[in-house]
């Protein structure tokens, strides 16, 4: 099936630079796919989907009494990321992550952010992820966010943007590699002629990644995943983890605090637990030291943790740094702990509690996007290209009660790639999340989960909402080309197009 | 292994065991149904009786006929024990434990879930009969596929005493429920129509062909002693004893004829006092009264189960 129809318009395509002209990684793959009929693509697009959905990779649906199970929706038609511009991405997330890092020791420890002034300490104490249990708390190797799943979008001029960090329980690496299962089947001839970089040891870097926590001396360390459950919408990954780094997959009840240290109930009695990859929020962690409500955690699991007796991954405390009044804070974080300039830039942000930012807020809100701090998920957002007058007015109100909840960030126009959607390609709106592990050093799994709206149109990517998935290909460099990344388009380009990007979890 | 874990497993297996044996009895019912003479009343009252909730079964449906029976048992999403609920329930379970299973395992159990859920929405009821044998040989397939491709280990172990278990209780329970039948007159007993109904009931426990292999004649005292004494036939309740002991051990490491822990010994007194006891002695007792007693000690075992391994609290 030929590209002839396929037309990249005025965004951004990750695939073509122009109509016809594929981007020089992509043309191997434009050429393969253009050599096979709609009626071949179609079979494959299907035998794909089946083959996810005999695996059982299934996200649960909240809304849903019966807690059914869906599959992500899968397109076989791949994101191509070229090596070159890969290493930067790298580069500027290794970046990130340390800073942000430092900045959890900081801010847990002696705070010296805020006493030199970057960071003004009211809106710490005034963020719901900042947790007054964590303070003082040192986690092994100084090391607080091991997993991050950082959500990068790409404006219309190809332009990268951090969207969100996710430094709490970021999911959907599952999908990256039962995806590269797949397209492996799929195309099995591209992969033979294109060098696409490997995503299969992600559960090996994982697993050195958290044994890398375990205390040191002790000869055979237990590691666990613990999870909320099978109604949580991403148990399938969990379990899917677990198995893949051959450790055992836990529910609060199975744990308990005996004699000093975290047990799990096992048939022969109790075995001590060491390090514990949580996939549950720190209010749920510990009912004696936040949530008392909490039936998923372990009771007293924060004492055991204070002394050094077991440890947790992500460490508690990690949300602050996902407040996104604090995400806008990251370039002076990165200036402030490492001395560099920042590499990946951040969506330029509006800060509410600022009283000329304010202003401007809400003199523009027809076309910004506003955002809560503390919600994720696409919860408490007013996108305002598409809200009513009445809807604008109302939340306004709710900015002025309180600044310090809101940011605001322009409407920004998310590149695409095709798709099939029937019998044609149709250009959908793509994000990107790369996995990023911090062990004994940092490593970036070379891809990530590409999200597609598939709803023609649609700039949302959620599953829930009409959103699939792609697999992505990084790709080596087939010849030496012009560094692509840092050239700009010399257009200046209004970014007038709304963007939404809501989080799996 | 974690508790929960072998919990999940042990409930997995049981609940597979119990759709298929309510499947049993309930065809073997309608196939007494078939054979009592033209003008008799159909009996459905007995198997709501040997479940035990009667009550309950009046309440939600008032009379037993033969379709409130057979939907109760089989497809009422709101009783615990129908076919539909046990599946529900096993695949709830399957699903807690996958990164323990095989994927075959979970594949079968999705797809056995599967088919209960369309035939209770289509819910014919000339496709009754094969709907029985289909959970019968979907709970075959997942015994099979469970053997076959998953490693006979702790978990696996813990998977087969939950299903002994369970057939065990429910061989009691459908050799109970030919006592509840009541022929038309005193007089029937010993007669064609009695042979007749205890070769259904045979049936229903696929025994009838092993049982002629050393029975020839039909009886009811042969065929309860086969039934609950027979060390080979892989239904009766001693050879379910014999092999729900012998994992129990292997779980264990306890020595054979020994025990460790409430689990074996209970399990281990029961097991040993069917070795030496008498078909005559179970009839002098009363078949009915020695069943009952039967039940109640098997869900003793149980118990004594779920304290050993599942229900483990830390010593204070």
């Amino acid at each position: 099936m030929q590209f002839e129809q396929y037309n990249p318009e005025e965004f951004y395509d990750e695939m073509f630079m122009a109509k016809g002209q594929p981007r020089p990684d992509a043309s191997l793959l434009v050429e393969r796919i253009s050599s096979l009929s709609l009626d071949e693509l179609q079979r494959r697009q299907r035998a794909a989907q089946n083959a996810l959905f005999r695996i059982g990779v299934t996200f649960n649906v909240y809304s849903d009494s019966q807690g059914t199970e869906r599959i992500f929706p899968f397109d076989i038609i791949p994101r191509i990321v070229s090596a070159h511009e890969w290493a930067w991405l790298e580069t500027g997330l290794k970046q990130r992550i340390q800073a942000l890092n430092l900045f959890l020791s900081d801010i847990y420890g002696e705070q010296k952010i805020l006493t030199d002034g970057i960071i003004p300490a009211e809106l710490i104490h005034s963020a719901s992820g900042f947790l007054k249990p964590c303070i003082g708390l040192q986690p092994p190797q100084g090391i607080w966010c091991h997993i991050t799943g950082t959500d990068l979008v790409r404006d219309r001029d190809g332009q990268w943007y951090v969207l969100e960090d996710n430094l709490r329980c970021p999911s959907g690496v599952s999908y990256v590699l039962e995806n590269r299962r797949v397209m492996k089947s799929t195309f099995p001839q591209v992969f033979r002629t294109m060098a696409i970089q490997p995503v299969d040891d992600y559960p090996s870097h994982l697993f050195e990644t958290l044994l890398n926590l375990a205390p040191p001396g002790l000869p055979d360390p237990t590691v666990v995943l613990l999870t909320p459950g099978i109604y949580n919408s991403a148990y399938f990954e969990h379990s899917f983890l677990a198995q893949q780094m051959g450790v055992e997959l836990v529910e609060g009840r199975d744990l308990l605090v005996a004699d000093g240290y975290v047990q799990m109930r096992t048939t022969k009695g109790l075995q001590r637990v060491d390090v514990i990859y949580r996939r549950i929020d720190d209010d749920f962690l510990d009912p004696t030291a936040f949530r008392p409500d909490s039936f998923l955690g372990v009771p007293g699991l924060m004492e055991v943790y204070r002394a050094g007796r077991v440890a947790i991954a992500n460490a508690p405390g990690t949300g602050v740094a996902d407040d996104k009044v604090i995400y806008a804070y990251v370039p002076q974080m990165i200036r402030y702990y490492l001395n560099e300039e920042q590499i990946l830039p951040n969506v330029p942000t509006y800060l509410c509690w600022e009283p000329e930012q304010l202003k401007y807020v809400l003199a523009n809100l027809d076309k910004l996007v506003v955002k809560a701090a503390n919600e994720s998920g696409g919860y408490g957002m007013l996108v305002g290209t598409q809200a009513t007058p009445a809807e604008r007015e109302d939340f306004a109100g709710r900015i002025k009660a309180a600044p310090r909840n809101y940011i605001a960030q322009p409407t920004l126009c998310l590149s695409r790639v095709p798709t099939l959607i029937g019998e044609t390609f149709a250009g959908c709106h793509v994000d990107l999340r790369p996995y990023i592990l911090y062990g004994n050093e940092i490593y970036v799994n070379p891809g990530g989960l590409t999200r597609v709206a598939l709803k023609k149109g649609s700039l949302v990517v959620n599953s829930s909402q009409g959103g699939g998935s792609k697999d992505t290909w990084v790709v080596a460099q087939t010849s030496e080309e012009p560094d692509i990344v840092q050239q700009r388009s010399s257009q200046t380009q209004t970014l007038e197009s709304f963007e939404s990007i809501e989080s799996i979890e | 292994m974690l508790s929960r874990v072998a919990d999940s497993i042990y409930w997995l297996n049981r609940y597979v065991e119990r759709a298929e044996n309510i499947a049993r009895f309930v065809d073997v019912n309608l196939n007494l149904s078939l054979e009592l003479p033209i003008g008799t009343v159909q009996q459905w009252k007995p198997l709501v009786i040997t479940t035990g909730d009667l009550d309950l079964f009046r309440e939600r449906y008032g009379e037993p006929t033969a379709d409130n029976v057979i939907h109760f048992l089989a497809f009422d999403p709101d009783y615990p024990n129908s076919i539909l609920s046990c599946l529900r329930a096993a695949r709830e379970n399957a699903r807690s434990i996958r990164e323990i299973i095989s994927s075959e395992m979970w594949e079968q159990v999705n797809a056995f879930h599967m088919m209960v859920q369309e035939a209770c929405e289509r819910k014919a009821l000339s496709e009754l009969f094969s709907f029985f044998a289909e959970v019968k040989m979907a709970s075959h397939l997942f015994a099979g596929v469970m053997d076959a491709t998953m490693s006979h280990n702790e978990g696996w172990h813990f998977g087969q005493v939950g299903r002994l278990l369970e057939r065990a209780e429910k061989t009691a329970r459908i050799l109970d429920v030919k006592y509840f039948i009541l022929l038309p007159s005193v007089k029937d007993v010993g007669t064609t129509l009695d042979e007749l109904q205890w070769m259904s009931l045979l049936r229903s426990a696929s025994a009838y062909e092993m049982y002629r292999k050393c029975q020839h004649r039909i009886t009811p005292q042969s065929v309860a002693e086969f039934l609950i004494l027979d060390r080979e036939f892989p239904r009766s309740i001693q050879s379910c004893f014999l092999q729900a002991e012998r994992s129990l051990y292997c779980i264990t490491g306890s020595s054979p004829g020994t025990w460790r822990n409430p689990a074996e010994r209970t399990l281990g007194k029961l097991r040993s006092e069917l070795d030496y006891l008498t078909i005559e002695e179970i009839t002098h007792i009363g078949l009915h009264e020695f069943l009952d007693d039967l039940q109640s000690r098997i869900n003793m075992v149980g118990e004594k189960i779920f304290e050993t391994f599942f229900a483990l609290e830390p010593m204070s």
